[in-house]
């Protein structure tokens, strides 16, 4: 029999791909179905946020840095505004870090039901993002409620928030958190014991604990391979320690162990919520009290020529912040989501740099996708739950 | 751990570097000697006191008129030791950095965005290539000398014209191919 002769075929996959989440291109060298390398590129989406943010003064950035991870708005706000804080030297008073808190889990049950409902279209479970779509809009109600905008509230602001609480935002918060565990165990039950997903999911884009934290995938891609890191237990912020709550983890590594973690973590989110809401009073402080960023109250502002003075300064040329650098990370819903800025003293940012977790999962794709099936770099893309907003910023 | 008792640590590991505490609000800061910065990094990372194993990221910031002009920033974190730290290295326009992508493998796109964007050049990378910016963009966006504001030309490209023949060959050489 004569020989036969093989070579291998390359497919370009993207960035017009509806499983790429954005517009992400890869280049895959395939021998029959299976890949033998891949190479992503990315840029697609880069539309010089960091650049444009050292043109704004201190508080208009946080309208900008919204709009990086646009599922997880408020989690690239919160770290933006903590840095700033830090280099301020600022103290937000106990109701603020609780409702950055309640903010920061909700903006997190909202972003991983995002993943979960295209996760699992993508894998064969098309109805699943109808109801993932369906909690979320009450998640998006709340953030019209908090602000009047869906998807970039920007209402955490440097020195604390934007306004006081609405009315009716503990009813709504309540009734959604009241609502979400029962639609969560229903979600469990059409994926968790479900034999097509578990063929689709076990045994997938495995990767070790050293490999995961040698490519800095910080966040559920570690956890759901045994390292139980997470900016909120090592390095508490706004209060994280006071809260009773477990870290999810996983020994697989696979995109199935991915989805059992991020699963969890939504069922931990749900409980800080009901113990921030508990702590929130529905009327009291919303910003810290230094006259130097946030503005004095409007009766001030007429009355007083201080006041009226110091509402001007704020708003015409903004605050200066001292000179100096810092990092401040947080736990967003894609892993650890860091701001790096240099300030030189004046009202604008020096340099502003993002930590850009799904950047580092895009990064480490083809070791996950290597020796795979062509089928499952959709699953792998899935599971690593990038957002290419957040990648090319 | 603070910046004088890391580089207590580090100074008999790496011999020859002269090692300088930088002031922060965070965490320790650390300024590295480029031509120490590999060896640096893996005694960071296999010292099992410091036990550095995260490269979190690597970025820069542009100091235009003070000389030398970059400062190349890498964030390290140590999961073991719950312990975060800061290297700085100080880079002159048109000198480069050695590439730490032997150390964690997470480095290779981190400075591929800071060559794409500043224009500092990592020795040993072997990838160099823009990232973010499209392959033949002319200078390095994030450096203070770059304008915010620029106006391009707008780019079109020939439609792809194939004749009839061309077309037909090429379908003749496919089978032929698969025919083997």
């Amino acid at each position: 029999m004569a020989e036969l002769r093989t070579e291998t075929m390359t497919v370009n996959m993207g960035p017009q791909h509806p499983s790429t989440h954005g517009v992400l291109r890869l280049v895959l060298e395939l021998d029959g179905e299976v890949v033998q390398s891949a190479s992503p590129t990315i840029g697609y989406l880069h539309t010089g946020i960091e650049k444009t943010a050292e043109q704004k003064k201190w508080q208009q950035v946080i309208p900008l840095v919204e709009r990086m991870d646009y599922l997880a708005a408020q989690s690239n706000s919160l770290a933006y505004a903590l840095t700033v804080e830090k280099l301020l030297g600022l103290e937000m008073p106990q109701r603020v870090k609780d409702i950055r808190v309640l903010i920061a889990e909700l903006q997190r049950l909202s972003s991983h039901l995002i993943w979960l409902g295209t996760h699992s279209m993508e894998i064969g479970a098309v109805s699943m993002l109808f109801y993932a779509i369906r909690e979320r809009e009450l998640l998006m109600n709340i953030n019209e409620l908090l602000a009047g905008f869906r998807f970039f509230p920007s209402y955490i602001r440097i020195g604390g928030l934007r306004e006081d609480l609405p009315r009716g935002f503990h009813e709504a918060v309540n009734a959604f958190l009241d609502r979400f565990p029962k639609k969560l165990d229903e979600y469990e039950g059409l994926l968790t014991k479900n034999d097509i997903f578990l063929r689709r999911t076990e045994g997938v884009g495995v990767i070790s604990q050293e490999d995961a934290l040698a490519w800095g995938l910080l966040g559920p891609i570690a956890r759901a391979a045994g390292s139980d890191y997470d900016v909120r237990k090592y390095f508490p912020y706004i209060g994280y320690e006071t809260y009773d709550f477990n870290v999810p983890t996983a020994t697989e590594g696979d995109v199935f162990a991915r989805y059992r973690v991020r699963m969890q973590e939504m069922r931990e989110s749900v409980r800080i919520s009901r113990q921030a809401i508990k702590r929130i009073t529905p009327s009291g402080v919303w910003a810290c009290d230094d006259p130097r960023v946030v503005p004095p109250p409007k009766d001030k502002v007429y009355t007083e020529m201080e006041a009226l003075i110091q509402h001007f300064l704020i708003y015409s040329q903004g605050f200066t912040v001292p000179a100096g650098d810092a990092y401040v990370p947080v736990e967003g819903p894609r892993g650890e989501h860091g701001t790096y800025i240099v300030s030189d003293g004046t009202n604008r940012p020096w340099r502003v740099k993002m930590r850009a977790p799904s950047f580092m999962a895009i990064q480490a794709l083809p070791k996950l996708v290597q020796g795979g099936l062509i089928a499952d770099v959709v699953a792998v893309i899935g599971s690593n739950d990038v957002v290419m907003g957040d990648c090319d910023r | 751990m603070d910046a004088p008792a890391i580089i207590d640590a580090l100074s008999p590991l790496v011999s020859g570097a002269a090692y300088e505490a930088g002031a922060s609000v965070d965490f320790a800061t650390i300024y590295v000697p480029a031509d120490r910065l590999v060896a640096t990094c893996t005694s960071l990372r296999d010292t099992p006191s410091l036990g550095f194993n995260v490269l979190v990221e690597v970025t820069a910031a542009d100091y235009l008129p003070r000389d030398p002009r970059f400062e190349v920033v890498y964030h390290l974190l140590s999961v073991p030791h719950r312990l975060r730290l800061r290297l700085k290295v100080r880079v002159g326009e048109g000198r480069s950095v050695p590439t730490v992508q032997g150390v964690w493998p997470s480095a290779g796109w981190l400075e591929r965005e800071v060559w794409d964007m500043f224009g500092i050049i990592f020795d040993g990378h072997p990838d160099l290539r823009r990232l973010l910016m499209p392959e033949d963009w002319e200078g390095h966006p994030q450096r203070k000398d770059y304008p915010v504001q620029i106006r391009k030309t707008t780019q079109t490209y020939e439609p792809l014209e194939v004749s009839e023949e061309a077309f037909k060959a090429n379908l003749e050489r496919d089978r032929v191919k698969r025919a083997h």
